[in-house]
Parts: structure tokens; sequence; C-alpha cells
């Protein structure tokens, strides 16, 4: 028994001695941000080691915004998540609902072209939109172009079919033989039932649209429409620049996220792994 | 029940608009597009004018080099550290795990931009924090930049970071699916724990990490804002283009549509033809 408990404690011992080094070294990419982000440029560019914060924060802030308008891509970048997210997990579960509680023509086929074409490399669809967008509908540059196209996103169908298609029928039939409409019994008693899938979508939907880059960085090129990744990202690799404001910024897009993810862990957690393991 | 299931159409409709506008449609018109010249006003069909180039463009053979070198090399070590990230997650013996789980899983959360800006910091010749410790041990400074294998290697290490912990979440999520009765039995017939790591747990984790392998291959094949923005848009001179900024010089630079669709679709081509071998080497012997 006595060596039992000597092998257990050897084994938890090799067992720190792994994940403490790999932890800290997956942390210090993050420890770094916020300390450039909080020391001025001459600390950033310094022979000496710097590992502590500095109190510089909103002075590197002040510079940021003088290098391009970091508030006003804020505020569009949180309008545009917030729009899209709730636009996504509407369309997806109506979208998922009919596909999980409907026998109609045509469902196996819907079904099978999203399936069959999820794996597909966004590449092979960016440049039809961008044409479509900015030449045909010439709506570059507009808060539509930014949020309407990435709704295509197919995984929230997918995600809410799964859930739906797991409640009981006879809640849904009990509701039919009292006379209750479709969309009433999809208001009113499927959409609350499925409200934790509904959270963990959110978030990983809000996430994809934060943190987006490819898609505004085409679409949305002209001052004054950035979001902030592609403010920020227009000032990495300028010369004359305050690279403790472009920090600064860094941590303005990833505190907020941080925190949510810190509060919805659990959310976060089973939107990945759910996405993953149907 | 006829009449009740055309609400169906109902609901499906609205997202379906949008999935055949920006989703659908797009996919065909970039298929066709790679057969036509859109270089001249109106455009006109041609195989050799994207096609034809594409296996005779050096840049191309350069894009395609470096984009196969990051998948072959960062893919394997991603899963193997995202596969040693969740086993000792799910060890009862772990405490703070909370903690752990923060570090490994925040890189999952943090914008491309953000991460892209820090390792640029982080490794710079002069006076990014990296070479100042490899120095402070007797290591002379890596040209993170200027010398592309070094380059590639950084880029390895930070799509590595960003994406360790959402392979791990993945397969932890796996682990955790196994049904603690099998350990049981194999504990009471004195199987030893790495022999039940290699023998049960490896085995039931399989699809789960073969699954991860076709992710990792499919977004690492698609690698962009990294190249863009940590090594100076593909730097030095193109020695860590990939194939995705590849794509972006040709579309969205040189305004190029019809050869960067052919570029698109060699990407998705190569994609469905890695994951299919995947399947096939991890399919079930029996």
């Amino acid at each position: 028994m006595k060596s039992q408990s000597r092998s257990t404690l050897v084994r938890s011992l090799a067992l720190h001695a792994v994940l403490i080094p790999l932890a800290i070294i997956w942390l210090f990419p993050l420890w770094m941000m916020l300390v450039f982000a909080t020391m001025p440029d001459y600390g950033i560019f310094s022979p000496q080691i710097e590992l502590l914060p500095s109190t510089h924060f909103l002075e590197n802030l002040s510079n940021l915004q003088a290098d391009t308008d970091f508030i006003r891509a804020l505020m569009i970048s949180v309008s545009v998540a917030i729009v899209y997210t709730i636009l996504s997990v509407l369309l997806t579960s109506m979208a998922g609902w009919a596909l999980a509680r409907y026998q109609f023509v045509g469902k196996s086929l819907v079904i099978a072209i999203i399936l069959g074409t999820i794996t597909l490399p966004y590449f092979v669809v960016v440049i039809p939109q961008f044409i479509m967008v900015a030449r045909e509908f010439k709506m570059a540059n507009t808060w539509i172009a930014l949020i309407v196209p990435p709704l295509f996103n197919s995984l929230g169908v997918l995600f809410m079919r799964q859930a739906f298609s797991m409640m009981p029928a006879e809640l849904f039939d009990a509701a039919r033989v009292e006379g209750v409409k479709e969309w009433q019994i999809f208001l009113r008693i499927a959409l609350p039932l499925a409200r934790p899938t509904m959270a963990a979508l959110a978030i990983i939907l809000f996430l994809a649209s934060w943190n987006n880059y490819l898609w505004p960085l085409l679409i949305n090129s002209r001052p004054g429409m950035l979001t902030a990744p592609v403010a920020l990202g227009t000032l990495i690799g300028l010369t004359k620049v305050s690279w403790g404001g472009i920090m600064a910024g860094a941590v303005m897009l990833t505190a907020p996220i941080l925190v949510i993810f810190i509060l919805l862990q659990r959310h976060f957690i089973a939107g990945i792994a759910a996405g993953a393991i149907k | 029940m006829q009449l009740r299931n055309r609400a169906a159409y109902g609901f499906l409709a609205p997202y379906l608009m949008i999935f055949a506008t920006f989703w659908i449609w797009p996919i065909i018109s970039s298929f066709l597009m790679s057969f036509q010249n859109t270089r001249v006003n109106p455009w006109v069909f041609s195989l050799g004018a994207n096609w034809g180039r594409l296996f005779n463009d050096p840049a191309f053979y350069n894009a395609l080099k470096n984009t196969m070198i990051i998948l072959i090399v960062q893919v394997p070590v991603m899963i193997t550290l995202a596969t040693v990230m969740a086993v000792l997650l799910n060890s009862p013996l772990l405490k703070a795990r909370g903690l752990f789980r923060f570090a490994f899983f925040a890189p999952v959360v943090v914008g491309e931009v953000a991460y892209a800006a820090v390792f640029r910091l982080m490794f710079n010749l002069d006076f990014g924090i990296i070479n100042k410790l490899l120095n402070s041990v007797g290591i002379p400074s890596i040209s993170w930049f200027a010398e592309a294998p070094a380059a590639m290697a950084l880029l390895i290490i930070a799509v590595t970071w960003r994406w360790a912990g959402y392979n791990a979440i993945i397969i932890l999520a796996g682990l955790q699916s196994i049904p603690g009765d099998v350990y049981e039995a194999a504990t009471l017939d004195r199987v030893s724990k790495a022999r039940q790591f290699i023998y049960i747990t490896l085995p039931l984790l399989k699809p789960i990490i073969l699954f991860c392998v076709i992710l990792s291959i499919i977004g690492s094949m698609q690698l962009f804002t990294e190249p863009m923005l940590i090594t100076n848009r593909g730097g030095p001179g193109g020695g860590t283009e990939t194939l995705g900024l590849f794509l972006y010089r040709q579309g969205f630079t040189s305004l190029n549509f019809g050869y960067a669709s052919a570029i698109a679709y060699t990407m998705a081509a190569l994609a469905i033809v890695i994951s299919l071998l995947n399947l096939w080497v991890g399919r079930d012997q029996k």
C-alpha cells in the first residue's frame, strides 16, 4: 500500500514536471503581449531583457489611435460580430430545424451538398464572392458586405440539426394535436430547449467574426470602414509606426475574448468538441 | 401530414438563399473561371491561360513546396503535442487543472492578427526576447525573418502554438468518452499504465486523432494570415510564400481571377487527396 502511494507521488511529480514548463511556454506569448502593450517603444526596442509590464498602456493606445482610427474599427468589429452572430444562429437554427424534423422533397440532397462541401477551402469561394459583392452588387465598404456573405457558414446547420433531432417527438406532436402552428412550435418549444447548443454555437460564431481577417481585408479597404483586425494588420510592416500602439491594439482585440473564454469556458469547449465529434 | 411538412421549406428558405448565393454558386463560378482567360475583356475560354500556366510557373512550385514542408513538419508535431496535452490534462493526479487548461486553450481564441504582431516582436533579430534568451544561454541570434529556413521554422512554431490547444480540446473530449471500466479491468489484470495507453487508449483515440490530422491538413493547406503578417508577405523573397498567399497575390494584387481560381482548385484537390490518403492509412485493418 505504501509503495502504491509512493509511485503515485512519483507519477504526479513527473506529470507536473512536464506540464508546468509546457504551460509557461504556452502562456509566454500572451504574457509578452501584455508586457509590450504597456511598454514605451524605446523599452520594446532596448537591448535589455524586459519581462515585466510597465505603465504606458494608455499612452500606447493613444499612439495607436494616432496611427489609425482604432476606436471606430473596434466599434465596427463589435457591431458586425453581434449582428452576424444573431443572424447566423437564427438562420442556421431554422434550417437545422427543417432538416431535423420534417420529411420533404430535396431534404437528403440539401444534407448531402452541405456535408459534401463543408471541408472545401474557403479560397475556392472567396474570389467569386469578391467579384459578386464588390463589382456586381457594388457593395464594397458597406456593413452588409461585412455581415451577409459570411452567413453561408453551414457548421451551425449541422450543429442545430443534431440538437433538434435528439428531442423527443411527443413534445411537438402534443402541441400539434392542440393546433399550435409549426412556427410557434419552433419558437416556443424547440428553440428554448436548444438554448445550450445555441449558446455554444453563438460563441464559436462570434469568435470567428471577431477574428475574421481575409474577407474584411478584401471587401472593406476604405479608411473608416476597417474592422479592428484589418486596421491593426495594415500597421504591421509599416516602418514609422508605434509598436507599443500595435500591441495595445492586440490586447484590446484579445482581452475581451479571453474574459468571455474564462467565463464561458464550458460552452466554448463544448462548442469546439461537439463541432468536431458529430 | 403533407401540409405540415411543407412548413420545412419556409424554415429552410432564408438560409438556403444565402448558402446558394455565397457558397454553392461561388464553388461553381470559380471552377468555370479557372478555365477562362480573365485578363482580357470579355473573358474567353482558355485552357492554357491558367491551368497550362500553373504547371509551368516556378512561383507555384515554390508556394506548393513551402506549403508541403509546413504540412509535413507542423501537423505531426502539433498533433503529437496536442495528444500529450490532452492525456496529461486528463490525469486524475493533476492539480490546478483549470490553470493548465487555460494555458493551452487560450491561444485558440486569440486572433491571427494579434498573435502575428506578438510573434513578430518576440522573434525580432536584435530586440526580440527569443534571441535575447538564446544569447543568454550562449546561442547566437537567429535571423528569423531574413533566412528562409528560420522563417519557415518560425511559421511552424507560431501555427503550432495557435492550434495545438484546439486539437487538444477535441482529443480530450475523445479521451473522456472512453468508459472508465475498460481501464479498471486492465488494472485488475495488472496491465501497466504505459501498456494501457498503447493498447487501449491510442487505438480507441485513433479515429479522433485522424479527424484532427485531416482538419489540420485542410487548415495548414490554407495558411495565409501568418505568412502575410508574421513573415511579411511570404518573405524573405518568397521563402515562406504559401499557396494561400500566392493565390492572394495573383487574385487580389494582380487581379487575375482565373489564375487564382485555378490555384484555389489545386488547393482543394490536394486537401481532398491528402485527406483520402489519411483515411486509407487509418482504415480498420480487418
